[in-house]
Formats: structure tokens, sequence, C-alpha cells
């Protein structure tokens, strides 16, 4: 069997609808940050399967640009659980509704 | 001259003082000081001013002082009357001939006299100083009214004292009847009032003025304009000349407005001296004397006022006859001696009307101050049924009172005599009805004015032990004035002695002037032809007529009678007696057919007021009113303000619907948005597919 794009693209698709889920569906809000997670390696993995295609490298350093910056999100994304923590005693999502209109 | 305003200012002053400055500031002795001391300087001032006027020879030749003090009604304009174009304009200004001259002294000697009485008569009276101030100012308004010198200054006092009327017959306004009787008088001297201004107006219509000069020379130069016919199918004179005797009518108490006099002795017996007998009721009389051009020109008018002349004095010397109240008696004597003084004005004799004013106005104002003495004397008992015997006990109040009593019988030669006996000798020639009936009434006069002196002073005492311990003789203060009155009355005659022959000493018409002294054309004459036989048969038949009442009085109630024997009288004659008692029910017959007339109106007028236009109008607008409103206010409710409220409804559903797009829920935001994005891409596809 000769693994194509196609299969590498399927496979993306899977783990971003995965971590769309968990970022609709989930209450729990490291759940939620573990799922963005999830869904921008799927990004991830396209940009590496279509620099694999077209033998381009700037696909690959966008990749390791991305998580990178994933990095960032995540210092970031942890700092505001725990200050939400700190504020609520819960890190329940449906706890947080400042933004309410 | 000069001082001739000083004569109704004085007494007015004082009023000022007493009335409105010095209210409730000083005592009963500075009270009295000041009504008294005003209307002595008014009196002096009259004494002075009538002194030079006789001294220049003024009396007598119809010499006119006028005193002009402003302008006061300056109406203005052009005004096309029967004298031509001319200015109207009305002055304050006063005048002073013959006539005015007699009746300042008259009215200030009088007057001071009555003032210095009511010192003691009103002694510890509550309203002391109201009293004064009332009865100043009645002063004030009677000197204005005999001292104008035109109609309109004569009508101001002739309502002035017409107020003073009422004020001081309603003095005891706590108990019931005062006030009704002042109400009464007002109101009956209102009807004559009302003719007495058409009257005035048709003047000044006619003339343009209402000063007596220019009036009485207007119709003095041109007669036969005044004959014109005018109104009411009578002459000028005449229609001008019946409304004022019409006022005169009201004022002097006459039939039909006699009603209100006896009522006005419900006010202090010193206001009945004064207002109700010596001064403001002989008003009529002195403003016919005045107006005597106007009535020389209206002999049917003249004629009518000796004809009710005539008959009031009778009728009320008959009611006189049967009244038991000595106030009462004193009452219907007055409005009898008015009738007299109208008789001989009627007749054309003014001088003998103005003649016997005067005498009058000594003798009645003795009467009613006797009778105040008396009733002082009695503590409040007017009832001569309760009282007799009282010679012994009021000296000089007998005595005086039999002076003034004398008098006003006409047995000379007593004020009374002179006066009563020149009117007779004028009416003799101009009708021997009216003679008749006028020397009938001087008998009944002598008859009811003796029945009241022996019913009060003679036979026994009647009243109870309490009143008998209680009698005495007044304070100086109040019998000085009864022996100055008395004088008066003895003597006031003998300024009018009557023609006899070649001699003349009728001072009276002297003064007064021409005009005054002969009289109604025809009558005049046969008097002057007459002869001495005649005159003095005259005089000899009416001091025998009321010789004669004296002595019907005497057979009836003289001795120790009293009483009884006018009781055995009335038994004889029960209907007559019973009908006089009543006055012949004329109270009675006006309350059933004026008053309750009036009243039944009156009635009428509020029924129509609280049906009709309470009902339909006023209640009719407000049920309009209402439902205008209701129906507006359902309008506003429910379009104007269900528009408003629909607006609020559909955008508070909006809200509703796109507050849930903002719950604040993050994993909420992130469905919307994967779905949009899904159906973007969806749409996006769906295009580039195309």
């Amino acid at each position: 069997m000769v693994i194509t794009t196609t299969h590498f693209l399927i496979l993306s698709l899977t783990l971003f609808v995965i971590g769309l889920a968990g970022v609709v569906l989930r209450r729990n809000l490291i759940t939620v940050l573990m799922s963005i997670e999830l869904m921008m390696n799927a990004v991830n993995l396209n940009f590496i399967a279509f620099s694999w295609q077209f033998s381009d490298l700037a696909g690959q350093i966008f990749a390791i640009f991305t998580i990178t910056v994933a990095a960032g999100e995540a210092a970031v994304g942890l700092g505001l659980l725990v200050a939400l923590y700190r504020l609520r005693g819960s890190v329940n999502l449906d706890a947080a509704t400042e933004l309410e209109g | 001259m000069r001082w001739l305003w000083v004569i109704p200012a004085a007494p007015l002053a004082g009023a000022v003082l007493n009335g409105v400055i010095l209210r409730r500031r000083i005592g009963h002795r500075a009270v009295s000081a000041v009504a008294t001391g005003s209307v002595l300087v008014s009196l002096l001032a009259g004494l002075g001013v009538i002194g030079s006027y006789l001294a220049g020879g003024g009396a007598g030749r119809g010499v006119v002082w006028t005193q002009t003090l402003w302008d006061w009604l300056p109406a203005g304009g052009l005004w096309t009357t029967h004298l031509g174009k001319r200015l109207v304009d009305f002055k304050l200004a006063f005048q002073l001939d013959g006539l005015s001259a007699v009746m300042v002294f008259i009215v200030t000697f009088v007057g001071f006299w009555i003032h210095v009485y009511s010192v003691g008569y009103m002694h510890g009276e509550t309203g002391y100083q109201r009293y004064f101030t009332y009865l100043n100012l009645f002063m004030g308004a009677m000197l204005l009214l005999v001292l104008g010198n035109n109609f309109l200054v004569l009508f101001v006092g002739w309502e002035g004292v017409g107020l003073c009327s009422y004020l001081l017959i309603g003095f005891y306004y706590d108990q019931p009847f005062p006030p009704q009787a002042g109400r009464k008088a007002f109101i009956v001297n209102r009807i004559g009032d009302f003719a007495f201004l058409v009257g005035l107006f048709a003047l000044v219509s006619r003339f343009g003025s209402l000063d007596f000069s220019t009036v009485f020379s207007a119709i003095a130069a041109d007669p036969a304009a005044v004959h014109q016919p005018y109104a009411l199918g009578l002459s000028f004179a005449g229609f001008v000349a019946l409304c004022l005797f019409l006022g005169a009518v009201g004022k002097s108490a006459q039939i039909p407005l006699y009603v209100w006099l006896p009522d006005a002795m419900a006010g202090p017996t010193p206001v009945s001296a004064l207002i109700h007998a010596a001064t403001m009721v002989t008003a009529g009389v002195y403003m016919v004397a005045r107006s005597h051009v106007l009535y020389d020109q209206a002999p049917e008018i003249l004629a009518v006022v000796a004809v009710i002349g005539t008959a009031t004095a009778l009728l009320a010397a008959t009611i006189g006859l049967a009244q038991t109240d000595i106030k009462k008696v004193l009452a219907y004597s007055t409005v009898s001696q008015l009738g007299y003084m109208f008789l001989a004005a009627g007749c054309g004799a003014y001088g003998a009307a103005i003649f016997h004013l005067g005498t009058h106005a000594f003798f009645k104002a003795l009467l009613f101050l006797g009778s105040g003495s008396v009733i002082h004397a009695m503590g409040g008992e007017q009832d001569m049924r309760k009282m007799g015997g009282l010679r012994a006990r009021l000296p000089v109040t007998y005595w005086t009172f039999l002076i003034a009593t004398l008098a006003i019988s006409g047995i000379p030669p007593l004020a009374g005599f002179f006066s009563k006996d020149q009117i007779l000798s004028s009416a003799f020639p101009a009708h021997k009805v009216l003679w008749g009936v006028g020397l009938a009434t001087a008998g009944l006069t002598a008859l009811y004015m003796f029945r009241a002196v022996y019913l009060t002073f003679h036979g026994t005492f009647r009243g109870t032990e309490e009143q008998a311990a209680h009698v005495h003789e007044s304070p100086a203060v109040m019998t000085v004035p009864l022996v100055v009155l008395a004088i008066g009355a003895v003597a006031a005659g003998w300024v009018g002695l009557p023609k006899l022959g070649g001699w003349d000493w009728n001072l009276i018409e002297r003064w007064l002037g021409p005009g005054y002294r002969h009289v109604a054309k025809g009558a005049a004459h046969a008097a002057e032809h007459a002869g001495v036989g005649l005159e003095a048969g005259l005089m000899g038949l009416s001091v025998a007529v009321a010789l004669a009442g004296v002595a019907i009085a005497w057979r009836v109630y003289g001795g120790t009678r009293g009483v009884e024997g006018g009781a055995a009288w009335a038994h004889r004659f029960p209907r007559l007696h019973r009908m006089l008692e009543n006055k012949y029910w004329v109270d009675e017959a006006y309350d059933a057919t004026v008053v309750r007339g009036t009243w039944g109106l009156a009635r009428l007028c509020r029924g129509f007021d609280g049906r009709v236009i309470d009902g339909l109008g006023v209640h009719g607008a407000r049920n309009l009113t209402l439902l205008a409103s209701y129906v507006s206010g359902f309008f506003d409710k429910y379009v104007v303000d269900g528009l408003v409220n629909l607006i609020g409804v559909v955008l508070q559903a909006l809200s509703r619907l796109f507050r849930r797009l903002q719950g604040g829920l993050v994993s909420q935001y992130a469905l919307v948005m994967v779905v949009g994005v899904f159906m973007l891409a969806f749409f996006c596809v769906l295009l580039l597919t195309q």
C-alpha cells in the first residue's frame, strides 16, 4: 500500500474534528486547551504533508514556527487557567460567563 | 360767607375723628366732647353766616350766596340740551338763601341740643362712640342736603341721611327687631329714591345741569317749554315734579311709603327725635319747597301732593289714637304732621310748609326727648298702659312735654298754632275738603297727644313696684335741652304771626323771600281779599277744634280714668278700635303683596337658576366634559399608549432572541463559529463547483 497525501489529509481531518469536538463539547478548560493543541497539530500535519508532496521546505518551516507559537499559547492558556481557578475555585468553562451580553 | 363750608364740614370732621382716627382710643367724655363740640362749631358758624346774611339785607330779596368749593364731576363734553350746547359740570357748591338759612338754623340748633341730650341718654351704653359717629355723620349729611346749591349735592346729603338713619335705627343690632326695621327703612326709602333719581336724570337731559339757579331760571324763563308733554301723559314739569315728589314720599314717610317710620322707633330715642322727627324726614318738604319753581308749573302734581299730604295726615292721626307705645304715638304724629306740611306745599303755600317744618322740629323733638326722659326713668318701658302719674316724679319732663303737646295741638300762643293756622288758612281757599280734613286732623292731633299726656303723666302709677322705686327725674344734661327746646316750642311761632288787616309781621315768609310768599295764584288772591273776618273766624275755628280734642281726651282718659276710660271706649267701638290698633293692616297688606311677591319672584328665579341654569347648563356642560374626557382618555390609553408600548414589546422580544447569542459561554461561541465556518465553506464549495 502506497501512502499518499490523501491519507495524510484524512488523518489530519480526523484529528482536527476530534479537537474541534473537544473544544465545543467539553467543559473542562484543561481539556479544551489540549483539544486546541490537537487541532493545531492537525494543521501542522497538513503543512508537512503538502511540503512532502511539493518538495518545498516552506511548509515544514511554517510547522516549526506554529509549534513555537503553540508553546507560547499553551503558556498563556495555562496562565489564564490558573487565574480563573483562583477567581472561581473551578476550571469549569460554564462558570466563566462574564462575556454574557 | 367764607365760612359757609364749615357748617357741614365740622360735623363730618367730628364723625371722622370719632369713627376713624380716635376709634376706641378715648373715653366717653372725650367722645361726647368731640361730637358735641363739632356740632357747636357748626351751629356757631351757621349763626355767624346767617347773621351776616341778614345784616347784608340778603333776606327777603331773594339774594343767594354761593360758595363753590371745587369742580366735582366735570362730565365734560358739549352736551346738546334744551338750553343749547353746554358743558356739563357738577360742582361741589353751597348756597345760602332764606330757605337754607332757616333749615341750617333748625338743623344745627335742634341737632346741638339733641347731641347734648344724648350725652346723658346714652350714658353707659355700649357703642357710645359708634352712636356719636353716626349722629355727627348724620348732621354733616343733613347740612349738605340743605346747603347744596345743586340737586346732586342735595342727593348726596339725601342718601347720606338715609344711610345714617339706617345705621341708627339698627343701632341695637344684637336685638332681633332693630336691624329688621333699619332694613325696612332703607328699602322703602330706596323705592322713593329710584323715582327721585329718574327725575334728576330727566333734569340733566333737559338742562344739562342740576344747579338750582340754572334749572329754575330756565323753567321760569320759558314755562311753555316745560308744559309740553313728556312722559306718562304728563308734561315735563309734571313728570319731574312727580318723580321728585315720590322721592319725598319715601323720605318724608307719606302714603304709601310711610310704613318705615313707625318701625324706625326701634332706634335710640334721641335719634328718633333728631332724624325721624325734626330733620331728616322733613327733607322731602324742604326739597319740594326748594323746587317750588318747578312745582308751580305742575298744578296737577301739586294737587297730588296736597291730597296725599292730607290723606296721610288724617290716616296717621287716626292710627295714633289707638297706639299704646308712647314712641309709636309720636311716630304716627310725625307722619301726620308731615302730611300737614305737604298739604301746605300742595296748596302752594311753601312758606307755610317750611314754617310748620320749623315749629314742628322744636315741639316734636321736645316730645321725643320728653318721651326719652320718661323711658329712661321707667327703665326702658315704652308702654303707656304701664305708666301714669309720673307728673309729680318727673316735673321738668312733664311741664316741657305739656308745652310741646299744647304747641302741637295748636293752642295759642304756642308755636304750633301759628304754623298750623297758616296751613289751614292757605288750604281753605284752595279746596274746602282739604281744609275740612285738615281741621278734623287738628282735632285728632289734640286728642291723641292729650291721650298720651293723660296716660303717661296723670292718674295713678300702673307699673311694677320695682319701676316705681326707680323712677327719677333725668340729669341736667337731659333736662336742659328739654327746657331750651320748650322755649323754642313756645316762641318759634312768633316769627310767623298771621296777617291780620294791615299787619304783616310774618317774618318767616319775608326771610324766605319772593316765591314762598304769594302762592297758588287764585288761592293767594282769595286769601288777600278774604279779609280780617274770615281770617279770624278760621283761626277761632281751629282753636275751638283743638280745644274740643283736648276736652274729649280729658273726658276719656283724664283724671283717674286712664286706661280704663280708653278700654271702655274701645269696647263701645270694637271694630274701629281693632282697625286702628292694627294700623288698618297696611303692614300686613304690604307683606302679603309686595314682600311675598318679591319672595315669590326670588324663589322663581332661584328655581330657574337651580333647574335650568345649573341643571341644563352647568351640569350638562359638566357631563359633556366628563364624557369627552373619558373618550379622549380611552384613546390615549389604548391607541397612543398602545403604539408606544408596541414598540417596546417588539424590541423586548427581539432582545430576548438576541440575548441567546451572547450567553457568555465560550464553547457556545465556538460552536456558532464552527457552524458559520461550515456554512461559509459549504457555500464556497457550492459556488466554485458550478
